[in-house]
């Protein structure tokens, strides 16, 4: 059995910011955990420092940022956060209205990929599926780099 | 010799609509099994059989009789055209003025205004992440900005919608503006859009701002404040909007609607208010689906049901208080970000479910609404495409065009259905405030959405651009998106903070302690000590922060 097929995700699904539309992030949650990854969910209207405790305890792959209402404009600062918590192997996705010139800027500040929508939850949870290896693989040489 | 051809009309009705099935039978290739989103079956003819009232001397009655099927006013939009009521908030004060100004010019017959989500929950503008500030909507921290947003709008003759929430402080603030200038509070007219504290809990939206309990007293304050003291405003706007947006089939949203108001209006009631007095101020919002046919028999239904509850159930005596009042806004999540220019034909479809279930207050969604705040030119077209429908289409010049057709009339009489069905559900639960409490509305919601979703992804629901005639990346037809301009949303801020700190925190804490003693004492009206408070200078996170101390501030629902 590969590493892959034995794999299990971890994501956490949570929107921050101001918003509260969660009609997409309890969706794409779902998916996630009917496609057998392990789903970790949050209220809306996380604070960063929120976030990346939780990830940081819950030790996720995938950090999942659902945002309908500009709260994306935060984003690079949840990038910051988490690479100054030592988490920068994590892969971060958003998905959500996202304008043409602002994908750009998160894709700068790190984010893996912006889901806009109408993709469909086949492709969102195969896509990551994908960057969860990632992250995972990146984690294991982190550790083994820091191994004396 | 000349043998007249047979007629098909001759054989009699019964033997036409056999060979009708018969030839129907034959000619489809492949027949699929078709429902609407609220689940109802939908047949590919209707006729006299499908209609039970056909036949009937009267089986409709007439616009502006209840039920009233066919309309709550005997004239309809032939006498008066809905309200045009564009929701309209952004940037700075000064920004929405000049951009509500502008949209006035163009045909926009009220104001509405939409706040900062910053607002919305409580906050100012000084705690939060200043990245966010104006991105949804206009920053209103006080009565000041209130002012500036208003500057030019004569507020004795414009009906202004706030989207406002529990405890209500952006009507607060309107009501200290109006003193100001001299306005007697009995000329203010308008309506508290965001006052259903219910859906705010249902969906989470950006609304969330005290508990359960809390709200729905402060609700009870001031619908009881308004029908005293404002007696032109409409307090109470009771929101299918959020349910359906969150994924509430029609159906469910407009059960959840009607159970939302009569546990609103039971609770008025309970505390001592006379029907006839309040429900002619109870107003109605919802969504506007693509879902045509299945909008329209939303709206006919739901008005027959509410004359009925309101008479019957709620004991009103009054015409006025039976009449099913709605503003409705064509639906932003029927939109989409691939091939947006799509969206102006979508939404055209939308305004015309709208208009033909007899709305009386219409927003149309502008084109770009899918994935930004509208911009002036997506603006510009959704009102143009409101006077294309009425003065070039002339949709408006029968009342109730679609009355006594067969399937209009089968599917309003069977959604009519559905919705009591589900209402009952809620009722079995306790009533709707008993039945958000637990979570129950929500689960069910949660699972239409993801059932509408899975019909989207199998491709059985045509999305097109989406799921279906996909066109190569269209990023031209999207305008980049514009953001407040920094500089002056910095300048607002500084402004606000040189104000707080003008103020003598002595009043400050005076008002504050007002504010607690009214929350306090069951007998006081919070509402009424928000206004004071408001024209003593407090701001709205001060209100805001101070009862959800007082009143509780409890945790959304989520799950998954």
């Amino acid at each position: 059995m590969t590493l892959e097929d034995a794999f299990r995700p971890r994501v956490l699904v949570t929107k921050i910011g101001l918003d509260g539309h969660d009609r997409g992030s309890r969706i794409v949650a779902a998916a996630c955990r009917d496609a057998g990854m392990e789903v970790i969910y949050t209220p809306p209207w996380q604070t960063i420092a929120a976030v990346v405790k939780v990830a940081l305890e819950e030790d996720v792959d995938v950090v999942g940022i659902s945002s309908l209402a500009t709260d994306h404009l935060i984003v690079p600062k949840l990038m910051n956060a988490l690479r100054e918590a030592g988490l920068g192997h994590m892969r971060v996705v958003v998905g959500g209205i996202v304008p043409d010139n602002e994908e750009a800027l998160l894709l700068q500040s790190g984010v893996r990929q912006v889901f806009h929508p109408g993709g469909t939850m086949d492709e969102i949870t195969a896509r990551i599926r994908a960057y969860a290896l990632e992250a995972r693989q990146a984690g294991a040489h982190a550790d083994q780099g820091s191994t004396p | 010799m000349n043998k007249p051809v047979e007629s098909p009309f001759a054989a009699g009705a019964a033997d036409a609509k056999a060979r009708w099935e018969r030839e129907y039978r034959e000619s489809m290739v492949t027949e699929r099994a078709t429902e609407n989103v609220s689940g109802i079956p939908v047949h590919p003819l209707y006729g006299p059989d499908d209609w039970s009232a056909y036949g009937q001397a009267d089986p409709l009655g007439f616009p502006g009789q209840p039920d009233y099927t066919r309309g709550i006013y005997a004239t309809m939009h032939r006498g008066r055209t809905w309200t045009q009521r564009q929701l309209i908030g952004l940037g700075t004060p000064a920004d929405y003025n000049e951009r509500l100004l502008g949209i006035m010019d163009r045909g926009a017959t009220a104001v509405s205004l939409i706040p900062c989500n910053s607002v919305y929950r409580g906050y100012d503008m000084d705690s939060v992440e200043p990245e966010l500030l104006g991105t949804c909507g206009v920053v209103v921290n006080n009565a000041d900005h209130m002012d500036r947003c208003l500057e030019g709008v004569d507020l004795n003759r414009i009906s202004c919608a706030l989207n406002d929430p529990s405890p209500f402080t952006l009507l607060a603030f309107m009501l200290v503006t109006a003193e100001g200038r001299g306005v007697d509070w009995k000329n203010v007219t308008g309506t508290s859009n965001q006052s259903d504290y219910l859906s705010h809990h249902v969906a989470n939206h950006m609304f969330y701002r005290l508990s359960l309990p809390g709200a729905r007293r402060v609700l009870l304050d001031h619908i009881a404040f308004c029908n005293e003291k404002v007696p032109r405003w409409n307090p109470m706007s009771v929101v299918g909007q959020h349910m359906q947006q969150a994924g509430a089939t029609p159906a469910e949203a407009m059960a959840f609607t009607l159970a939302t108001a009569v546990q609103n209006a039971e609770d008025c009631i309970a505390r001592g208010m006379e029907p006839d007095q309040f429900l002619p101020r109870f107003t109605f919002f919802f969504d506007i689906s693509l879902s045509f046919f299945e909008e329209v028999a939303k709206f006919r239904a739901g008005r027959r049901i509410w004359a009925r509850l309101a008479r019957e159930r709620l004991g009103a005596k009054k015409e006025a208080a039976w009449r099913f009042k709605f503003h409705a806004q064509t639906s932003g999540v029927d939109l989409t970000r691939q091939q947006p220019l799509n969206n102006i034909a979508r939404v055209a479809v939308q305004a015309m479910a709208g208009i033909f279930g007899g709305l009386q207050s219409l927003h149309t969604d502008a084109y770009d609404e899918a994935f930004q705040v509208p911009s002036e030119a997506g603006a510009r077209i959704a009102v143009a495409t409101q006077n294309i429908l009425r003065e070039e289409a002339h949709l408006t010049d029968v009342i109730d065009p679609l009355g006594g057709s067969f399937y209009v009339e089968a599917l309003t009489d069977a959604m009519e259905e559905k919705i009591l069905a589900i209402m009952k559900t809620v009722e079995d639960a306790g009533g709707m405030y008993k039945a958000v409490e637990s979570g129950l509305v929500q689960r069910m919601i949660g699972a239409s959405a993801l059932r509408l979703q899975h019909r989207v992804d199998s491709g059985e629901q045509t999305i097109v651009g989406v799921n279906a005639y996909r066109a190569d990346d269209d990023a031209a037809t999207r305008p980049a998106v514009e953001r407040p301009d920094p500089a002056k949303m910095q300048a607002h801020l500084d402004a606000f903070s040189a104000w707080k700190a003008r103020r003598s925190a002595a009043a400050v804490n005076a008002a504050l302690d007002a504010l607690s003693r009214a929350a306090e004492d069951p007998n006081a009206n919070v509402f009424a000590a928000v206004v004071d408070g408001a024209r003593a200078g407090l701001s709205n996170e001060e209100i805001c922060a101070r009862l959800r101390r007082d009143l509780g501030f409890g945790q959304p629902l989520a799950f998954v």
